[in-house]
């Protein structure tokens, strides 16, 4: 439940947040919080599914299906992003329900599931790369300009309007993301990670469960990559498709914190400044550079601060905030062998 | 309330459970014994949908079950424990039993779910408090744990999986006296697995002895354990084959 003094601090924050464009109007930082809390809504819309011990290497697939989907539709039939959108989320939905069905079904679990994903990613990536005569393959694609309605194309060229629509996002991901926690199908999906068969001698219907979860995972990040295509106006298969944008959300969750709600919103501020900075150090000499130093974290995290920043944060400040779950504090034990 | 027709389970060549039938009547408790390896575990697992039968059926009030899904068969009364306990240790003692009052239930409401979690905890004799940690508990504690999951699923029909092993003899008494207690109480059907004959006997209305796979001996727990076959499965041909060991041994080592 959340106490009194909570909301007030995120009415606060969101306040300030909706407050500051009107008041900091820098282009460029403007555009750099644009991203993180674009970004932000991805990783959490991953982590909806990978805190219960689904780990998805495919969402970069859903995430290019969103962006390629709605910019094809308005380019070739002239479809409006709200509809697009909503198909684009229905196409990577439908897609989620296509694998995730026989996978749960069969009960592909652990590393198993990992592979399968990891080739969804890969088949996407190639559809898009093969495609070319519609996708532009690697070259990337880029939406037309609208000359009429720009909300109708949602098409802006107003950083202030992407900064409220970004957070509008974002906060509909930390929301649902709350919403979950607090249901009775976190428990259900708890239990299922553990141990299915016992799961389903509570009566919980396993497939159904990781189906439902995986689908609004998938819907969301779908529409993340939509929104990214709308504010970029240029996509390529690399930056919202494939196997690195599935692995930069893999490690901006376990970075910034599997298991808090804000803990994908840290790791996609972590991730986009590390960018950035090598981007304007390096130059092009670092291009990919990031990717390499994620790979590093990552070990480096999975093994040292298995919570992520945030979430180790949080148990420092607040011990006696609640009971650690138990597997939070095993991996604390795994981190400290002895105690 | 069950009946269960010519139940076979195969596992590739081996027949674990071969052609067993028996029917349980509402209100009643039965025992299920047998050595290890009889197919007790292999009748639950298909009572409660785990394992699906390679043949036989099985009708519980009336509607055949078999082969169906797990969640299926509890939601429609079918509660079960399993012989090692297996809570959720992501979750609180409450919250485990929460779940299965919800999604046992048939998914009805929060309220009524955490209501049932109270009543269950009450019973086996937990604590209620929301943030108690499996962790806590010991092996008594996981076995009532098991058991409590079970009830708040609200069973007709509960199967109690060996929930006697590795508890000293207190506890066992305890435990015993508890499942007597739900069916008194609670007016729930049970079908009790039990490697241990003693404290059993003393509960159940009627036994039934298993030993590989097949339905050797039923009835009263007095009948049952005068049975010679029973005696045999359980003692006999144990010490026999022992002796027979025994005495080749020492004819090839003097020859």
């Amino acid at each position: 439940m959340i106490g009194q003094g909570r909301l007030a601090a995120w009415g606060i924050g969101l306040a300030a947040l909706v407050a500051l464009p009107f008041v900091y109007r820098d282009p460029y930082h403007l555009h750099i919080l644009v991203l993180i809390l674009i970004w932000s809504f991805a990783y959490t819309s991953w982590s909806m599914m990978g805190r219960f011990g689904l780990v998805s290497l495919g969402h970069g697939g859903f995430m290019g299906i969103g962006a390629y989907v709605t910019a094809l539709l308005w380019n070739h039939l002239g479809l409006s992003p709200w509809i697009g959108i909503p198909i684009s989320m229905v196409a990577a939905g439908a897609l989620a329900l296509i694998v995730g069905y026989p996978c749960f079904r069969f009960r592909i679990t652990g590393h198993y599931f990992v592979l399968v994903t990891l080739a969804l990613s890969g088949i996407v990536l190639q559809v898009i790369t093969a495609t070319r005569d519609y996708t532009g393959g690697s070259l990337g694609y880029t939406p037309n300009r609208t000359s009429g309605n720009k909300l109708l194309a949602l098409q802006f060229d107003d950083k202030t309007t992407w900064y409220l629509i970004a957070l509008g996002i974002w906060l509909f991901g930390i929301v649902v993301w709350h919403w979950v926690d607090r249901s009775m199908a976190r428990y259900a999906l708890e239990a299922i990670s553990e141990d299915e068969d016992a799961a389903a001698a509570a009566g919980v219907d396993v497939t159904a469960e990781k189906l439902k979860i995986t689908l609004l995972s998938a819907l969301m990040t779908a529409l993340a990559g939509a929104i990214y295509c709308q504010y970029q106006m240029f996509i390529t298969p690399d930056t919202v498709s494939g196997i690195a944008v599935s692995l930069q959300m893999v490690f901006a969750a376990i970075v910034g914190g599997l298991f808090v709600s804000l803990g994908p919103t840290v790791g996609a501020i972590i991730t986009i400044l590390l960018a950035e900075a090598l981007r304007i150090g390096f130059g092009t000499k670092a291009v990919g550079w990031d990717n390499l130093v994620y790979g590093v974290l990552l070990v480096l995290f999975i093994i040292f601060l298995p919570k992520g920043i945030l979430g180790s944060l949080l148990d420092r400040l607040k011990p006696q905030r609640k009971v650690p779950r138990a597997h939070e504090q095993e991996v604390v034990q795994i981190a400290r062998p002895g105690t | 309330m069950l009946e269960v027709n010519g139940l076979v389970k195969r596992f590739g060549g081996f027949t674990a459970v071969n052609n067993v039938s028996f029917k349980v009547d509402e209100g009643e408790i039965l025992g299920l014994i047998g050595p290890n390896g009889s197919g007790k575990s292999t009748i639950f697992n298909m009572l409660s949908g785990t394992l699906a039968p390679t043949s036989g059926s099985i009708l519980f009030g009336g509607h055949e079950i078999a082969g169906l899904a797990p969640h299926r068969i509890i939601n429609s009364g079918i509660g079960r424990t399993f012989q090692i306990p297996r809570p959720f240790r992501r979750l609180t003692i409450f919250e485990n039993v929460a779940l299965a009052g919800f999604y046992g239930q048939g998914r009805h409401s929060r309220a009524r779910a955490e209501e049932a979690a109270e009543r269950s905890l009450a019973m086996v004799g937990l604590p209620t408090d929301r943030h108690a940690s499996v962790d806590g508990l010991g092996a008594a504690g996981l076995k009532k744990l098991e058991l409590a999951k079970a009830l708040a699923t609200a069973p007709k029909l509960l199967l109690a999986d060996e929930s006697l092993g590795g508890l000293d003899e207190a506890e066992m008494d305890q435990a015993a006296d508890m499942l007597r207690n739900i069916r008194d109480e609670l007016g729930i059907t049970i079908i009790w697995v039990e490697h241990i004959m003693g404290v059993l006997m003393r509960v159940v209305d009627r036994v039934m002895v298993l030993d590989h796979g097949e339905k050797i001996s039923e009835g009263l727990p007095s009948a049952v354990a005068g049975d010679p076959r029973v005696i045999e499965v359980y003692l006999g041909t144990d010490a026999e084959t022992t002796q027979a060991a025994a005495a080749e041994a020492r004819r090839r080592a003097g020859g």
